[in-house]
Parts: C-alpha cells; structure tokens; sequence
C-alpha cells in the first residue's frame, strides 16, 4: 500500500511536496483528477493514479490543460471534488476555459494547482500564473511550507464550495520538488454520486444552466464570491507574523521565499529586530489583517518570486489605507533590492536584508570563497546539458541536420517543447532555430511555408514530440494543410510523455489508472488530414536521411516520424540490445582524418575519449546498446553485436 | 526518539553527482532515515530539465526543530556527498567552508565538451588533491568499481550511503536503511542494496 494512504491522523511522514499535495487532495476526498505532465507538476497526479483504486478515484491525463480543466470542471458541476493539475504554461493554454468557468462559478468544490518554475529549472520561461488570479478574479493561495502543501489543499476545496467558485492554489519547483515532514489528518470516509442538475432557473448556481451569460449579473456574482473570499482571509491561519513587537523592518514573503526569508534573518542574527509577515492568501489581500500588520513599523521588504506581484498588492492596499496608517516604504522588486528575473535563494535575500539592517555577513572566509572559484576553474568542467546516452533524439537530429545540409538551401527547424528543446544546443547539432510553446513548431512552420510568393526558398522542418502532437501540434497541422503550406514536419515519437517520466498520452493503449486505451495512431491522423507520410526507425541512420532529402524535395505537407522508444523507458532501461565495442586497432584517433566525428561531433556522453589511448572508448557504465555509434564511424572501428540473452 | 544529538542544527547535507547515478533515489532513503529517527528533515533537489548527464544536487537539512529552506546557503554545508569527482569540487567550490568533510566517488562521468575537446578534466590526483584542499577532512571510494563488481553500477550511490553512514556525522543506521529501501524499492532489489550498503560501510573502515 502506498504510504500516502497511511490513515493515521496526527502521525508524522516525509513527503515531496507534490505527494503532500496529494494527500492534501485525498483528505478533502477528491474525486477526480485531470493535468497535463509538466515538471515540477507531474507527480501529484501520478501519485493520485496509483491510489486512485484503493481511494474510488479518477484519474486521468489529459490531451492538454484546457481539456483537463474541462474536465474537472465537469466533475466540479456534477456536484463532485476534483482537482486540476499543471505546470505554469498549462495556466495560459486553459486561461480561455478559466476566464468562463469564473463567471460560470463551481459546484462541488474545485481547486487549480498550478506549479511555477522560478528560475526555469526545467523550462523555457519562468512565466508567473499568480497573474492570472488576478486577471481571472479568483482567489489564490500560496502555501510556504511542506505541511501548508497539505492542508492548504483541503482548505482549498471548503474555500470552493463555500464561495461557489475556483480556488488557485499556486506551488513552486522549490517545494514540489522538496521533500518535508508533514503531519497527517484523516481520510474521509465517504464518497459522492455524481448528478449534473440543470433543469432549475436559469440564475440558479447549483440547479440552473452553467453558462456566462447574463454576463454583468455573473460578473458581478463573481466579484462577490471574491469578496466572500477575502472575508475569509482576515482570519485565515496560513497568514502569521512572527517578530517582535515593535520592529525596525518587517518582511513580507509568500510560498519558498518564506522558507529562505525565514533563514535570512536567522542567518543574520537579527530575529529581534526584523518581523516577518508570512501570507498564505495573496491574491486579493485581506485588507483588515494587512492593516494590522502595516501598521507595526514603517519599512517593509517584500521577498517573493519572480516578478513583484505581491509588492504591486501590498502598494495598492499600502495607498488605500494611507490615511490611517500613515505613508509606508515598500521595498523590493520594483527598487532593484531583489532580482525581478531568476529565483531566490537564502544568500539572495541575505544580501538584500543585510543592506537594510546594516549587519556584515560572510558566507565562508574570503580566501576560500576565492579559492574555490579557481579550483572549481580546473576541476569542475560545465556540464552541458545534453541529450542522454542512447537518446533517440540525438540519431533524429543528427540525420535532419545531415539532410537539411546536403540539401543545401538552408533550410531549419522550427521546434517547441519537450526533451527535443536541447536541439537548439550542440547536443542537436544546434538544429533548431525558432522555440516556443507546446505545438508552436509546426504552428510557426506553417507561416514559414507560405512566404515563396515573397522569395523564400528554404526549406521548412518543424519537430514535435508525440505527446505534443496530440497536445496543440494537430491544429497546426491541419493549418499547414488547409493553406498548402510546404513543410516537413517531424513527429519524434518515443512512445510516451518522456521529458516528464513516460506518462501514457492518446496515443498508447493505457490510460493514467493503467487500464486499456483506444491508441489513436499518429499516421493514421496524418493519412486522414491529408499529409504524405512516412515512418522510419531514427537509428536508422541511412534510411532515415534518404528518406528526409526526398521529402524536403517534395511540394505540400509531409509528416516523417521518427519511431524509436526513448532509452530511458521501462522497457528498455537494463536492457542492452547491442554489445558496442570501439576496436582499438581499427580506431586511428587523431591520425584517422576523420577529426573524431564519433566524439567532437556526436558527442554522446556514453562514448568517452581515451585522451592517453588517443582512441574512443565505450563507457560501460553509461553506454545503452542502442548501437548508433557503429553507423557514426565511417572507419568501421566501433563494433556492434546483438545481445542474444533478453534480461527483463 | 532521538538516538543521537546533531554535531549542528540544521545539519546540512549535500549530494552531489551526474543525472542518471541515483542522487534524487539517495536523498530520498537518506532523508527517510533521519526522518525515522524523528528528526525534521527538509531534501532540496534540482532534477528535471536534464534526465542525464546534468549536475544533480539534493540538499537535505536535519533538524531536531523545524523545516528549513530547500536551498542551503552558500559556505553552509557541514558534509558534501560526491558521487562524482568534478561535483564534488563544483559543490565544495559554493557550499563549501574550511570545516567541511567530503566524501568522494573517484569514477568520473565526462562532460560532453570534455568528450568533444573543448574542455579538459582534471587528472584525479589533481582532484583528490583539490578536495582535500577544499575539506578538513575528506575519504575517497572507487564506489563505481564495486558496484561493477556487484554486476549493478547504479548501486555505487547506495554504497556511499553506506560510507557516509561509517563516518558517524548523522545517526544512519543499517536497520533504518532496511526500512527506508523496503519503502522506495521492489522486494526483490533488497538484499542486494543491503549488501551494497554493507561494502560501503566497510570501505571506510577499511581505509
């Protein structure tokens, strides 16, 4: 049994924040839940699809955020609890959904988590969906710490069907990815039947028609729900102030930067003198509790990522209560004291506070801090990111780059997200030149493909993984077609969502819970739209770019793809189908003339340079089998034997 | 229960090594078994952009009192775990302080530009040399080359964990190890992380 469903109250476990977020939802006896993989998202509904049997679940990944908010909305109006899951970018692609279901209003309670990424740890933006409650009219939370994880969620989804409508609930890399303790409460017991009323007025929330109109009364309506929400707020237990009674200096910090804030002051030794305003609820302020606390001193440094949302709010409301209070001065972002791009971290906001409080603080002695840049200079090279040793992507992008140069009209590749974003790097032989959102390659391809009537005679390539086709790649596609656009587009299907961890999409025969699916064959929707198709193997070097250079000759839109599973799935991992060998009497190194193509080109990381050998070698230990080298090396020299012996 | 008074509090911890050896799967058992000690343990981790060939770093925070920042402060780190020999310098190189102890896996992973030529990495006596100059004390293991002998190469980060646990810095015990692999492994892959656990625990007593 999965220890998320340990049910005993008050006992005290590690969790991720993700999985906290889990139970959080588990103990508000969630229903339904829906997202899009996305890190640092991905794992709350991947630990809710392995407890979704033993809780009466369901689980679903979605085809994209907007669906998935759809679809949990739909649980929400059939009176049931359902949560929605996503990375910041899922916020943009559903906004339109949101901007509707927010005057529409809620039923059973529902609540949106999305995950930002201060910082881009593992993303192309840092883009803020803290905006969006505010452009939306929804409330938001920001829990600040592991157990907030938790018991922010249940807190959440009573919110929700107190004030009829979505909750936000906003988390960030820094916490999901974390891991605290955290203290358990009970699970419910029981469950709700499902039942969508509609036969009531048509002004009726719970029994009426769930549509936008008549839009001045639902916006109005929404504009009370929100107000209902921050009477809520004044005495919510996720805002706190810890300090002295009368400080020189208060902080006022949400989400992670609590935790570094916090750590700030503690550092620099000065808990008597600095307070620290912790909010839970930030978006819309409670004006009553903010008032209380602004009138404790009169300089304030707001910490919070990225952009100065929090500051914005704080300076309205600092305005607004002016007259009482008397004028404040709010430091932070807009100043220059915090960066207003990247995340925080505790040295960051030190450095900020120490500035204010005037108290000199040293991370380690100078003469070391200096001595560890120098050796780090000569003993840590930077890690490129890179594709990994026995990527499919890596053979892809080797044969596209290959094809588009022996075509010879310079010709590119419009991409957008997945792993295969890295081909922007030398890791893709820097073969992507336009990067954007979910399906914006073909999107951005199909523009390309219709600029010949103004002398453009490029070739034009998009790439999309095969999770991104059926995310926002298909109506691209059927753009590209209907205006007869000339594009070669590129499904680089590796059987699953890889970048997030294999997560099944409409094109495998398994769903979220692991029961059979209708697989919807790419080729097949390709065929049907209209588009030549073909399907190589990408480690099938040779195939794979005569292949290409026919299609890149070809007028209309071609779809190649690409099929070989990624090498870090389930089903390959452990399992080396090839023995790779690099033979040291047929590798002639430097003198071969071939200026290390295998190494200083290819640069797999699991085919290493014997700098004192002056030869290649295969790195046992980060070598896959895939068996692509022995296609790189024109010499002959790197051997390849299929392993007989199948180990699971 | 606290078995064990923390040398500080919070005691700071960092793994550090190359995507793809285990270190996100190490700071999960490392912090289950404090945590099982009753300790209030916080795991910072950077993983996801990259799945390999990317430096991976977990920073776990021990405390007998509270949660505490997922990031450890620069210059803040009482003990770095190294899988990997560069990230081991990296990690000193930031979080490092003249009273740090290392603990370093001697088996390099090479960094593509390293592969292609663009960049050099350091010959390993250089690098043990460098991190011993970066520590007060620091203990070198070729934990790759074990867990090779045990037919399994990712095991080299459990072996470490067993190392770390010979130094007597944090209260690991063999027995909340047990615990701790029977909670995020198949049954089947126990044993053969006890034994790992178990060669790393005696390497260090060896050495």
């Amino acid at each position: 049994m999965s220890h998320l469903l340990t049910d005993e109250p008050g006992s005290r476990i590690l969790l991720m924040g993700n999985e906290a977020i889990a139970r959080g939802a588990l103990e508000a006896g969630v229903n339904v839940a829906a997202g899009y993989p996305g890190t640092p998202s991905s794992e709350i509904i991947e630990t809710l699809s392995k407890v979704a049997r033993d809780r009466g679940l369901y689980v679903e990944w979605s085809a994209n955020e907007k669906v998935a908010m759809e679809v949990a909305a739909a649980a929400s109006f059939a009176g049931l609890r359902s949560l929605c899951v996503m990375k910041q970018n899922g916020v943009n692609v559903g906004s339109d959904f949101l901007l509707h279901l927010g005057l529409t209003g809620t039923r059973g309670g529902m609540v949106l988590v999305p995950c930002d990424d201060p910082g881009a740890l593992s993303s192309i933006n840092e883009g803020e969906s803290r905006q969006f409650a505010r452009l939306l009219e929804l409330p938001l939370l920001e829990p600040g710490d592991f157990q907030e994880l938790k018991d922010m969620i249940v807190w959440a989804f009573q919110l929700s069907e107190e004030i009829r409508n979505l909750v936000f609930v906003r988390s960030v890399t820094r916490l999901s990815h974390a891991s605290g303790n955290v203290v358990l409460g009970p699970l419910p017991g029981e469950t709700r039947k499902a039942r969508f009323k509609h036969r009531g007025f048509i002004l009726d929330e719970m029994e009426g028609v769930v549509a936008s109109m008549p839009m001045e009364y639902r916006h109005r309506r929404q504009q009370e729900k929100l107000k209902q929400a921050v009477e809520r707020f004044e005495s919510s237990p996720f805002n706190t102030y810890t300090g002295p009674e009368h400080p020189e200096l208060v902080v006022i910090t949400s989400s992670a930067c609590h935790l570094y804030s916090r750590e700030a002051i503690h550092l620099l030794g000065v808990e008597d003198r600095v307070g620290l305003l912790k909010l839970g609820t930030t978006f819309p302020l409670p004006p009553v509790f903010m008032e209380k606390h602004l009138g404790l001193t009169d300089r304030f440094l707001v910490v919070e990522e990225v952009i100065p949302f929090l500051e914005e709010n704080v300076k309205i409301l600092a305005q607004e209560l002016a007259p009482r209070i008397g004028p404040k001065t709010i430091m932070g972002k807009r100043d220059g004291r915090l960066p207003t791009v990247g995340e925080l971290n505790p040295d960051l906001v030190v450095e900020a506070l120490a500035s204010l409080v005037e108290v000199p603080y040293e991370s380690a002695p100078e003469a070391y801090v200096k001595r560890g840049q120098e050796l780090m200079f000569f003993g840590a090279p930077n890690r490129e990111l890179t594709f990994c040793p026995g990527c499919p992507h890596r053979a892809s992008f080797w044969s596209i780059h290959n094809a588009l140069e022996l075509d010879g009209r310079d010709g590119f590749v419009c991409g957008d997200i997945g792993c295969y974003t890295l081909a922007v790097l030398p890791t893709g032989f820097s073969t992507l030149k336009t990067l954007h959102a979910m399906g914006s390659g073909t999107g951005v391809a199909s523009g390309f493909g219709k600029l010949g009537r103004f002398g453009m005679d490029q070739p034009v390539v998009s790439v999309c993984g095969d999770s991104t086709f059926f995310h926002a790649a298909m109506p691209a596609l059927i753009n590209a077609i209907h205006h007869g656009s000339d594009i070669t587009m590129v499904v680089l299907d590796n059987s699953g969502t890889a970048m997030t961890g294999f997560q099944p999409h409409p094109g495998l025969d398994v769903d979220a819970l692991g029961h059979k699916a209708p697989a919807i064959s790419i080729e097949d929707v390709c065929r049907s739209l209209g588009a030549q198709v073909r399907v190589c193997d990408p480690f099938d070097l040779e195939t794979t770019q005569a292949t290409l250079l026919e299609l890149l000759d070809r007028a209309g839109v071609k779809v190649l793809i690409l099929r070989q599973i990624c090498g870090l799935s389930p089903e390959k991992k452990r399992h080396k189908k090839y023995e790779v060998a690099v033979n040291p009497e047929v590798c002639l190194g430097e003198a071969c003339g071939c200026n290390r193509l295998c190494t200083r080109i290819f640069r797999c990381p699991g085919l290493i340079w014997d700098k004192r050998a002056g030869k290649a070698r295969v790195d046992e230990v980060l070598g896959t089998g895939c068996g692509v080298f022995a296609s790189i090396c024109a010499k002959g020299a790197i051997e390849k034997v299929e392993n007989r012996e199948v180990t699971g | 229960m606290k078995e064990m008074k923390l040398s500080f509090d919070p005691y700071n911890l960092i793994i550090a090594g190359v995507g793809g050896q285990g270190n996100v799967l190490a700071s999960r058992v490392v912090g289950n078994m404090l945590s099982r000690k009753g300790f209030t343990v916080t795991i910072g981790e950077t993983f996801g952009g990259s799945q390999r060939g990317g430096s991976v770093m977990s920073h776990l925070r021990v405390s007998s009192e509270s949660s505490f920042s997922p990031q450890i402060p620069k210059g803040r780190a009482h003990l770095v775990l190294g899988l990997e020999p560069a990230e081991t310098i990296r990690v000193l190189a930031a979080y490092g302080n003249p009273d740090v102890l290392a603990l370093c896996n001697l088996r390099p992973i090479h960094p593509v530009q390293v592969i292609s030529g663009e960049l050099d990495y350091p010959d390993l006596e250089d690098a043990k040399g460098w991190v011993k100059e970066l520590s007060r004390k620091a203990w070198f293991l070729n934990a790759t080359d074990t867990a090779l002998e045990m037919g399994l190469p990712i095991l080299g980060n459990i072996i470490m964990i067993g190392a770390m646990a010979a130094l007597g810095e944090l209260p690991l015990e063999r027995e909340d190890f047990e615990r701790a692999v029977s909670l995020t492994m198949p049954t089947d892959r126990i044993s053969i992380n006890l034994e790992a656990f178990d060669r790393g625990r005696e390497m260090v007593e060896a050495a």
